[in-house]
């Protein structure tokens, strides 16, 4: 066989190779980004703490996740909807230029502010949803996820341990200063309302949630403080 | 070509010399238990049965197309550039099904994460794509591809089991350990779940295999 036959089989092979596939992509993007919706909502719903299978998602969310706004940096309300926001996309923005998206849900008269975080950890992006009671302050719930985390290791911010650590702490000191949770490797003091475990042999990842923590709320600092002083 | 046609018809579907084809990978040129290939994914994805499933009838669509893709190019594939041509092949059959799984089994799909795509480097796949689908004809590639993605799936799926009862106390995620069990005091084995435990259960199945098939056994 020649060298040119070679070439020219190399070269068909690759062309319908990609035509297949882009073929298929194409044609399952819509049921896939379904799928994508359904496990945001999914996501936001256990931060107030329900549970909804994938069947259930959409009526549950309608039914408990009561307004979305997009915020500006300065805690103004802008147009958009904010479950369409790109949060990969806004982080890359300078902050002034972000759209901040929030879920205000309502639970049997219970108010909860839920708020989208993004950030890096070991291999790839994490991220995640904390939900706060109406002080703006105490978290009630929060749901982390991962792209490619160690499994066993980073990769338990997924976990169901981990993030109850977080209900009750606080993103805001006595004082009315702001101060995120930090996940502490070694353990976090007893007492400490601003602090929670880190993972043993997870630290980059946790590292990576302390910082998620920290660069995504703040941008929503001027926000929570009007409504606070309202 | 009317000679092949004869022959092909004489030739039986499931002559006996084809449903060896099938049958052989699953017991005695089983590839875990015996070749002890491709255990790296049956370490990680054993820990519940439904993963385990759905990745042995990924495995079994990939191989059997595999094998039938590659078996009717062998006439043309450039034997200098085999081996791209099949890692070509084995990739986009391999995206395929990771699409199809995030579109219609989306939870199995995020649990199997990256699993799916390592199914490329499942050297099993490869290995049948070169010393048998490259030279035999379309119908048997078929069987062998079936065959031996079945051989894998299915200690794939008794590890599972395995693990999935005594690590969870249940089955495809359906509890089998009565509640009155726990209130006796019985725990769910935590190590069941860890990944060492796999290769215990594996380690355990090729010796039960080999001490029931002395053929098996190195002599040497």
């Amino acid at each position: 066989m020649t060298n040119r036959y070679v070439f020219m089989y190399a070269s068909v092979m690759v062309v319908v190779v990609a035509l297949v596939l882009s073929l298929a992509a194409t044609l399952l993007k819509p049921l896939q980004e379904k799928n994508m919706r359904i496990e945001k909502m999914q996501n936001i719903l256990s931060t107030i703490g329900i549970t909804a299978n994938r069947t259930e998602a959409i009526d549950l969310y309608e039914q408990y996740v009561k307004e979305s706004k997009v915020l500006n940096n300065s805690g103004e309300q802008v147009d958009g909807d904010a479950f369409e926001i790109n949060l990969q996309d806004e982080n890359r923005k300078p902050a002034d230029e972000r759209q901040l998206p929030l879920y205000i849900a309502d639970v049997d008269g219970r108010i909860f502010y839920i708020v989208p975080l993004r950030g890096t950890g070991l291999w790839g992006p994490i991220w995640g949803y904390l939900s706060f009671n109406e002080d703006l302050s105490t978290i009630a719930g929060a749901n982390f996820d991962h792209a490619s985390e160690t499994p066993g290791l980073g990769a338990e911010i997924a976990d169901a341990p981990f993030q109850e650590q977080f209900l009750g702490k606080k993103i805001f000191d006595n004082s009315g200063e702001f101060k995120p949770v930090v996940v502490v490797k070694g353990g976090a003091q007893p007492n400490d309302n601003h602090a929670v475990d880190g993972i043993s042999g997870g630290t980059i990842t946790s590292n990576g949630v302390t910082a998620m923590l920290r660069n995504g709320l703040e941008v929503y600092k001027p926000y929570f403080k009007n409504q606070k002083s309202i | 070509m009317s000679e092949e046609k004869k022959t092909i018809a004489k030739e039986k579907l499931f002559s006996a010399k084809n449903k060896r084809l099938l049958s052989d990978p699953i017991g005695k040129s089983n590839p875990i238990t015996v070749q002890v290939l491709g255990v790296c994914s049956v370490l990680a994805v054993t820990v519940q049965l439904k993963a385990s499933l759905v990745l042995a009838i990924a495995v079994v669509a990939v191989m059997g197309l595999g094998n039938v893709i590659i078996s009717l190019l062998r006439h043309g594939i450039p034997p200098r550039i085999r081996i791209i041509v099949q890692l070509t092949v084995v990739a986009s059959l391999v995206i395929l099904v990771d699409q199809v799984l995030e579109a219609f089994v989306y939870d199995v799909s995020r649990q199997l994460s990256v699993f799916v795509g390592l199914i490329i480097t499942n050297c099993i796949i490869m290995g049948r794509l070169e010393a048998f689908a490259l030279n035999n004809k379309v119908w048997p590639s078929f069987l062998d591809g079936i065959g031996n993605a079945a051989g894998y799936g299915s200690i794939l799926l008794l590890v599972a089991a395995v693990r999935e009862l005594f690590g969870s106390g249940s089955l495809m995620g359906y509890q089998i350990v009565p509640n009155a069990f726990y209130e006796f005091g019985y725990v769910d084995n935590g190590l069941m779940i860890l990944p060492p435990m796999a290769l215990i259960t594996v380690g355990i199945m090729i010796w039960v295999h080999r001490s029931r098939d002395k053929e098996l056994v190195d002599v040497s």
